[in-house]
């Protein structure tokens, strides 16, 4: 059984939260003490239907003011696979948490009020979508009941969509467009008969043929060291292995390695996982890597194929998105984490900030702010064993972490490595 | 369903997880409950760093009013593993008037626990907690982070959470704050159990139909036990019954199942019309009843 991770994005009143509660309701993912919880909830409401954004919507804070205000994890399953939603709030201060929970998406799905069309918000989720490299985008065009189900309307929302989407978008990005109305049902599980002019899937069907080749699987082998682990027992004395999660590719034994940054090479003697030896590993895979020599290797070393390996950088370039409070200024330091591996680095110059809605730059930055998006040029105390995102995600980008605060202050995707 | 149904992704990133702990943390425990979520814990830190034991200890916050089974077969996993253990007592807090104990019907020492691990993570010194909680169980720890900072008095704030991107952790804290990490955030109970079956896990019987004394409150069926609070007119009758979900006797009713075996017990949850937490009656205190327990310091 594989597991599909999708993020959703709205503006604060496009109908997020009934979408998913409509997701969970038709895939029967609700149990009946909740449903009876939101039944009770609906009728206090004073609402003449089932109000299924409440199955989602729920910290105090957010009842208290109607909007959601992080990323809530939600849950739902079919015969086919798991899905995992990663729901992030809409309006703009929380940014931080859209890029949040599109790093670990395969799917992005976008939400627009049929009637508002393309507005702001709508701009930086698609941008995010595709500066994370999100290879499945689909736009939901929603309340569809209140324009009359119109053919017109629905079109309208997809050019003007599509007129910024084509200066955005990477190559080999899909992008699909559904009409629905999730409050009344229509398109998400079963076709509407309402909008029969739509001769694509409705939503689940689409989500459920999502083909999530795993692309990583298929790049040179990648490992960064988490632990040494050495038993020191009697009967394994010298048994002394290398624990990690496959960043990327596959390993076997036999496999030439190089160790970094030593640069030694070597060769894998076996993988194993519980005392068990493996044939193979693949990106994802969390293992026991043994060597076939003696090499000293610690925690944040990187075991990479010996035939093609990552760069060796002490200086990179990056889109950085800020997350924090306190502004991104040029000549700080910072923590950079790649992976598990931490070194201080130096903000040399903030260059190129992006104006996301009209896709305009400022070429000279003096503070880069919550939520904004600019290149960043950094230098590093130590190198670091990288790929550039575009190549390869998992190793292609970073956090920075801030030493006064120890808050993860922003992250990175590395476009240069100098 | 078959044994297939277990997502393989979900193990290897819960040991990644543990894994990180070990490696980022000086003084980490895990803490146990004798829940199946716990249990499932200490197999995947067994399996993260096999063939070395388990580099830290378990610590299990004692009510005084867990059921004796549990009790049974936490000592009897400890010894058949090799792990260390530190059981600190609830008991004790309110001894040391740290804790009132609650009175009449519904009373429970479940909040009391929270003082009790607050005083335990200041006396061993932990810095990072690993629990067992995932994101399906409540809508509040739907937004809980995998590792999730805590202040001096254990409290979670859910405005204040750092982001975690891809799958980089951050467990860099300030003097005085520790963290509570949370390995299988993304497991739902399904996976859990599937889990257990795929890798023929041991868990304490009271998960099993078994028969056993209870009396019936407000529609749930209520453990009979000194501990638990039964007025006179409630009658205690023998009925088979199981547990969902293991926590205190005071806060855990039964459901009615003939459930005996693992495979028994996953067809029901398939079929399942009541959500786990729906038989934890400390969670119907009110409707946001967890979230509150969150920012006291509860796991």
């Amino acid at each position: 059984m594989d597991i599909l991770k999708i993020t959703t994005a709205g503006s604060v009143d496009d109908g997020k939260s009934t979408l998913i509660g409509r997701l969970l309701y038709e895939t029967k993912s609700v149990t009946e003490d909740k449903l009876a919880a939101i039944e009770a909830a609906s009728q206090r409401k004073g609402l003449g239907f089932l109000d299924l954004s409440l199955l989602t919507d729920g910290l105090i804070a957010e009842r208290e003011q109607g909007i959601t205000i992080d990323v809530a994890h939600i849950y739902f399953a079919t015969a086919k696979r798991k899905y995992i939603i990663a729901d992030t709030p809409g309006h703009f201060e929380y940014t931080r948490n859209m890029v949040t929970g599109a790093s670990n998406a395969q799917v992005s799905l976008i939400l627009i009020d049929a009637r508002n069309g393309v507005v702001d918000q709508t701009y930086r989720h698609f941008y995010i979508a595709s500066l994370l490299r999100i290879k499945h985008v689909i736009v939901c065009i929603n309340k569809m009941d209140l324009v009359g189900f119109s053919e017109e309307s629905f079109n309208q929302v997809k050019e003007q969509f599509m007129a910024y989407a084509d200066k955005v978008r990477f190559e080999g990005q899909e992008i699909d467009f559904i009409p629905i109305s999730s409050l009344m049902g229509e398109n998400i599980v079963t076709p509407s008969d309402a909008m029969a002019w739509y001769d694509g899937e409705p939503l689940l069907n689409l989500l459920e043929n999502i083909n999530v080749e795993a692309d990583l699987r298929e790049y040179p082998f990648r490992m960064p060291v988490q632990m040494v682990i050495r038993p020191m027992s009697e009967q394994l004395h010298d048994y002394r292995a290398y624990a990690g999660k496959v960043a990327s590719g596959k390993i076997k034994s036999g496999l030439a390695v190089k160790v970094l940054p030593s640069g030694l090479e070597t060769q894998v003697q076996a993988v194993e996982r519980f005392g068990e030896s493996l044939t193979e590993a693949a990106q994802g895979e969390s293992v026991n890597v043994l060597l076939t020599d003696d090499i000293d290797i610690s925690r944040g070393d990187m075991l990479a194929a010996a035939d093609d390996m990552p760069s060796l950088t002490k200086q990179i370039a990056a889109t950085v998105t800020w997350l924090d409070h306190t502004s991104l200024r040029p000549g700080q330091m910072f923590l950079l984490q790649h992976g598990v591996n931490r070194v201080k680095a130096k903000v040399l110059s903030v260059t190129n900030k992006v104006d996301v809605a009209n896709l305009t730059e400022t070429e000279t930055v003096d503070e880069l702010k919550l939520n904004e998006i600019a290149q960043v040029e950094l230098k590093l105390a130590k190198e670091i064993f990288a790929d550039t995102y575009e190549q390869n995600k998992t190793n292609g980008a970073f956090i920075l972490i801030s030493e006064q605060s120890n808050n993860t202050a922003g992250v990175g995707f590395i476009k240069e490595i100098r | 369903m078959n044994k297939n149904h277990f997502p393989q992704q979900l193990e290897d990133e819960a040991i990644y997880i543990i894994r990180e702990v070990a490696a980022q943390f000086e003084r980490p425990a895990l803490l146990f409950s004798g829940g199946k979520d716990s249990i499932t814990l200490v197999h995947l830190a067994r399996k993260a760093f096999f063939p070395a034991k388990v580099p830290f200890p378990l610590l299990h916050i004692d009510t005084g009013h867990n059921f004796p089974e549990t009790i049974a077969f936490r000592d009897w996993l400890v010894k058949k593993f090799d792990l260390r253990l530190e059981v600190r007592y609830v008991q004790d807090s309110i001894d040391q008037k740290k804790a009132v104990e609650e009175s009449g019907k519904y009373s429970s020492r479940n909040t009391l626990q929270t003082i009790t691990l607050l005083d335990a993570i200041e006396e061993l010194k932990f810095d990072a907690c690993i629990g067992g909680a995932r994101r399906d169980e409540e809508k509040a720890r739907a937004k809980e982070r995998i590792f999730s900072v805590r202040d001096d008095f254990g409290q979670w704030d859910a405005k204040r959470q750092r982001p975690e991107l891809f799958d980089m952790l951050n467990g860099k804290v300030n003097l005085g704050e520790n963290v509570r990490a949370f390995p299988i955030s993304n497991w739902t109970e399904l996976d859990v159990w599937n889990y257990i079956r795929r890798e023929n896990l041991e868990l304490p019987t009271i998960y099993f139909a078994h028969e056993r004394e209870v009396f019936e409150r407000d529609g749930m069926i209520w453990p009979y036990s000194p501990f638990v609070y039964k007025s006179d007119d409630e009658q205690v009758f023998k009925k088979i019954v199981r547990f969902r979900t293991v926590g205190d006797m005071t806060c855990t009713a039964a459901v009615d199942s003939e459930a005996s075996d693992l495979e028994d017990v996953i067809g029901e949850i398939l079929a399942a019309t009541i959500s786990e937490r729906g038989a934890r009656i400390d969670d119907k205190r009110s409707e946001a009843a967890m979230e509150k327990r969150k920012q006291q310091g509860y796991f």
